[in-house]
């Protein structure tokens, strides 16, 4: 292991090392902390500029309440919900079969079009945003909830399908070859023998998927447009631009609105990091 | 690759053609769904934003929806690249962003290495410290930008404390005098870059930093063993055995870093909407801003901006695949 | 031959030569301010003009302005709705040229608009016809601490000298004379707006938003080296890059501000500060250059008809209808702002009352910059007023630029 294990090092290092983690650790995280802490002081404390000393009171329950029912935060939050875990359900589906297409068969065009997801996968969204926000126009679904499933299914279909290629590419392929002398046909070993095996992968792929998905920014800006269908990062602007100087009401609908991918990570932590660091270990 | 499906074709004489189609139809139906949405809304708009550069364009339909662009061949890109001094001080951003954002490869292998113990909870502060990459930037963008406010921001607060004393002002009202002023760093044209990229750096480094661990954890030990026998140590170590061994991790957090320094949108919408005056612009956000926002309605020149933007992550994506196919041949 | 006949009928029914109660059609309206008083006002108008007009089915869409603004682009030639509110000037300009917007200079010769609507009608007016018809617009000035004034015993200031004389007076006190926050740059064009109108006139104002004078020609040099004065004798807040209008009213409501170059709109943020309506007073902006005919900024909003509005008579009829006196007095009482009609009431309100004041006897009415000259010169213009307030020896080069963009947006 590298660096030297911190318990075969002296005693004095050793403590040494356990008090900085803490704080390191609080450095780290201090920004969070600061923002946590504002979400609960009352409004007097951010006007009488009070923003570091000690709480005057605790309005945890009064300020995350205060954000649902003064503002559009709810619909917000259920519009990300909705956007979210469609395309988390379609993009991994569509990659599970295109992933297997192009790592089992070996046509002419199985590199080219992996190659394809791959660099469509990598572009600037900016090259696509005209086009796209035009085509949503005139098929009547911009600013509709499905619309950006629909967008964000297909470009994260890229991502996911180099993704599950490259998964399905490492399994034994012997199996898939027996089971064809065996005469299976194809849907059926994709079904029956691979599915289960990449169960991982699409765990990983899930929440990771996922994490994207909820806290795109800049599609929720171009696709949508009114509380009907603004998903949460969109709408924590217009909170921004509703909530003049009300810091503590900010603060607490941003806290609000990363706790869904933050449980997420806390639940999925395994395969959420498998599949961030899938290609750390391997060429 | 041309010997496995040599291999893979075993069936019966007599059934051989029949195979054979089937192995050669069968992966389209499997490819088509992903490749048919894949290209109508990633691989066809790439060709149409190319297009639309070469026209002016307020993006208006007239009543019987005919498009109202009208050709104007290469007018926008002699436009952007003579005449557009907002589109060089964006892409000077868009390298100071390249070149500091890689700071978070070197800030997350210190984190890992720093974190790389077996002590007990430290799983709890690894995940800890890989907190920041799960929140939205725009998130991060709020957070920050009210730690930079010289009004009421943590720094503005840590300057007053430092430099400023309260007095009463003529109203009554306590009011805060200060020596020199606050830093503005939000709204100083050569602060407020770097105060967006310092933001930026925080998830970052913790995608980096997880990179880093999941790299460390496969490192051999074998070999570290030998170097330790071989007398390396510290520094030496690092360099000669584990960066080494590395490096696959490296270039994954070399790759990751460069997309996101060049995709960099939501933090300067967040916290400066690319001002003051256009001074922390980045391509990715002058493109938005041109195109389709209060002030911006010119498609055409949006996309020539879009597609220079596409033509430098071009050099990336050609060298990532290339990367890539080098790998295939080598596995093959 | 039948199929012409019946389409001679709905014509004629259409054309109102027939009664109204006759023709049943659905009417979708969208607005574009979903904040409490102007979605009220908004609606009790629609419930009036659903009131006398029983068989018109009415439907509304209220977005959020912002969004609208974006959201206009597509709804015009994509699914049209058969009215929508959208701004006057050159806001209007690029769907007028593109043929989206329906030519109601019909609703302005049968209603008598063109006496009653005077103030607005030369903004409403493109090729000499109007395209919209206006149902608010609020003024702009100083609005200013009279509590401060009034224990300085500082009476408001009329000209440029006296304007100066409070500003050192007021700086003297500790008081920074006035308070803007530039993040979103738009309230940089305001102080622009009125030094060029008070330095120059009117017609300066419209030709320069038209692109026929340069940024570097001398006349609005002067108004940059006025400015330039301003900034330099330290009359603004500092920190106002990163503060949003809202923002500014801070250091305002806490004392440490005294003046505000802001639209009525405003007065409900003082308020909401904090501030009672006696210790905030409006005083129009002072003159600069002596005797020249005072001009005023007054933003209107009004309602169009889109050329793909499916049921246009009804929209037409809308359209007259909010532009009657007594609806214009019901809909500004609410939302406190001012009735464009000449014969409606203006609310009363010590603010509204110095509006209706200062813009009725204007010698003309401007937009405001960002509505005169088109998207980009604004935006470009708007940056560099930013800039030039946060470092006024740039000023030259930021003139030259502006030069450079206005030669490229109005070829």
């Amino acid at each position: 292991m590298f660096p030297t294990p911190i318990e075969k090092t002296s005693g004095g290092l050793r403590l040494a090392y356990k008090l900085a983690l803490p704080i390191a650790l609080f450095l780290w995280l201090l920004p969070l902390l600061a923002i946590f802490m504002t979400s609960i002081r009352p409004a007097v404390d951010i006007n009488s500029g009070n923003m570091f000393g000690w709480p005057s009171a605790f309005n945890l329950v009064e300020n995350y309440v205060a954000v649902f029912t003064q503002s559009e935060a709810l619909t917000y939050f259920w519009n990300s919900v909705k956007v979210t875990i469609p395309t988390v359900i379609i993009s991994v589906s569509l990659a599970c079969l295109a992933g297997y297409g192009l790592a089992i068969y070996n046509f002419k065009f199985a590199l080219p079009l992996f190659f394809l997801f791959i660099a469509g996968n990598f572009v600037p969204f900016q090259i696509l945003m005209v086009p796209v926000r035009d085509l949503s126009v005139k098929t009547g679904l911009y600013d509709t909830v499905t619309g950006l499933v629909l967008f964000h299914s297909a470009f994260q279909t890229g991502f996911c399908t180099l993704f599950m290629r490259n998964f399905i590419r490492a399994l034994p392929y012997e199996l898939i070859e027996s089971a064809r002398i065996e005469g299976v046909k194809e849907w059926r070993i994709f079904w029956h023998l691979v599915l289960p095996l990449v169960r991982p992968a699409v765990a990983a792929l899930s929440v990771l998927i996922f994490t994207f998905i909820w806290n795109d920014f800049f599609w929720a800006t171009v696709l949508t447009q009114g509380e009907a269908s603004k998903p949460i990062t969109a709408g924590i602007r217009a909170l921004n631009g509703q909530f003049v100087s009300q810091w503590h009401l900010v603060s607490a609908a941003s806290l609000m609105a990363a706790i869904p991918p933050v449980l997420m990570f806390f639940a999925m932590q395994k395969h959420f990091i498998a599949g961030l660091t899938l290609g750390a270990t391997k060429g | 690759m041309a010997n496995s499906t040599t291999t893979a074709d075993p069936a019966p004489p007599g059934n051989l053609r029949w195979q054979k189609n089937r192995l050669a139809i069968a992966p389209w139906l499997f490819v088509a769904p992903a490749l048919i949405f894949f290209s109508i809304y990633v691989i066809i708009p790439i060709f149409q934003s190319i297009a639309l550069s070469f026209y002016e364009w307020n993006g208006l339909y007239d009543g019987e929806g005919q498009s109202t662009a009208k050709w104007v061949g290469l007018d926008n890109y002699r436009k952007l690249l003579f005449d557009d001094e907002r589109f060089y001080i964006s892409l000077k951003n868009n390298v100071i962003w390249l070149v500091l954002y890689m700071l978070a490869v070197p800030l997350g292998l210190a984190i890992a290495l720093f974190l790389n113990q077996t002590v007990t909870g430290i799983r709890f502060y690894k995940s800890m410290f890989f907190f920041p990459f799960v929140i939205s930037q725009v998130v991060v963008g709020l957070i920050y930008g009210w730690f930079y406010n010289p009004d009421y921001g943590v720094v503005g607060s840590l300057w007053k404390w430092a430099f400023c004393e309260e007095t009463i002002n003529i109203m009554g009202n306590v009011t805060t005098k200060c020596s020199t002023k606050p830093p503005d760093i939000l709204g100083d044209e050569d602060w407020a870059t770097y105060g967006i990229i310092f933001a930026g750096l925080w998830p970052q480094v913790a995608y980096c930093m997880i990179l880093y661990l999941t790299g460390l954890n496969n490192v051999s030990p074998e070999q570290i063993e030998a170097g330790r026998l071989d007398g390396a140590k510290g520094w030496k170590m690092l360099r000669h055995i584990i960066l080494p061994q590395l490096a696959p991790a490296t270039f994954l957090a070399i790759v990751v870093t460069v997309i996101g320094a060049l995709r960099s949108f939501d933090m300067i919408a967040i916290m400066t909407r690319g001002g003051p005056f256009g001074s922390s612009n980045v391509l990715a956000y002058y493109m938005y801003e041109t195109a389709i926002s209060e002030y911006g309605d010119r498609y055409g020149y949006g996309s020539a901006i879009a597609t220079v933007l596409f033509l430098i992550m071009l050099v990336y994506i050609s060298y990532f695949l290339w990367r890539m196919y080098r790998d295939e041949k080598d596995n093959s | 031959m039948i199929k012409t006949a019946l389409k001679t009928t709905v014509a004629m029914v259409a054309t109102g030569l027939l009664s109204s109660a006759v023709l049943a059609g659905d009417l979708v309206i969208n607005f574009d301010d979903p904040n409490p008083a102007p979605k009220e006002a908004f609606e009790t108008a629609v419930e009036a003009f659903k009131a006398a007009n029983p068989d018109i089915n009415v439907t509304v869409n209220i977005n959020d302005r912002e969004a609208h603004k974006t959201a206009i682009r597509n709804f015009l030639s994509a699914d049209a709705p058969d009215i929508t509110s959208w701004y006057p000037g050159n806001r209007m300009a690029p769907f007028v040229e593109a043929g989206l917007f329906e030519d109601v200079s019909d609703v302005w010769d049968d209603n008598g608009f063109h006496d009653a609507l005077a103030a607005i009608k030369p903004t409403m007016t493109i090729d000499d016809k109007q395209w919209g018809v206006p149902y608010t617009y609020y003024q702009w000035g100083v609005y200013y601490r009279k509590d401060i004034f009034d224990k300085l015993e500082l009476a408001e200031p009329t000209n440029w000298e006296e304007f100066n004389a409070v500003a050192e007076k007021l700086k003297e006190a500790g008081v920074t004379p006035i308070t803007i926050g530039t993040k979103f740059l738009w309230t940089a064009a305001g102080v622009f707006d009125y030094l060029n109108l008070r330095t120059n006139g009117y017609e300066v104002h419209n030709d320069l938003t038209a692109g026929k004078i340069k940024y570097t020609d001398d006349r609005i040099k002067k108004v940059f080296e006025t400015w330039k004065e301003m900034v330099d004798a330290d009359y603004f807040v500092e920190n106002h890059a990163t503060m949003s209008w809202q923002d500014a009213i801070a250091p305002f409501a806490n004392g440490d501000a005294a003046m505000y170059v802001m639209g009525n709109f405003s007065v409900d943020g003082y308020l909401n500060a904090g501030l009672t309506e006696d210790q905030i007073d409006f005083f129009q902006f002072p003159e600069i250059t002596p005797g020249l005919p005072r001009a005023e900024e007054a933003p209107a909003d009004a309602f169009f008809i889109p050329s793909g509005a499916k049921n246009k008579e009804d929209a037409r009829k809308f359209l007259a209808f909010i532009a009657q006196p007594d609806v214009q007095t019901e809909w500004n009482n609410t939302i406190i702002q001012l009735p464009i009609n000449k014969n409606a009431e203006v609310g009363d309100n010590k603010f509204l009352k110095e509006g209706f004041e200062t813009l009725s006897t204007a010698s003309g009415l401007a937009q405001f910059y960002d509505r005169d000259a088109p998207a980009q010169m604004a935006k470009a213009g708007m940056e560099g007023f930013q800039e030039f307030m946060l470092d006024t020896s740039k000023m030259d080069a930021i003139l030259e630029r502006l030069d450079g963009v206005q030669e490229e947006v109005y070829k």
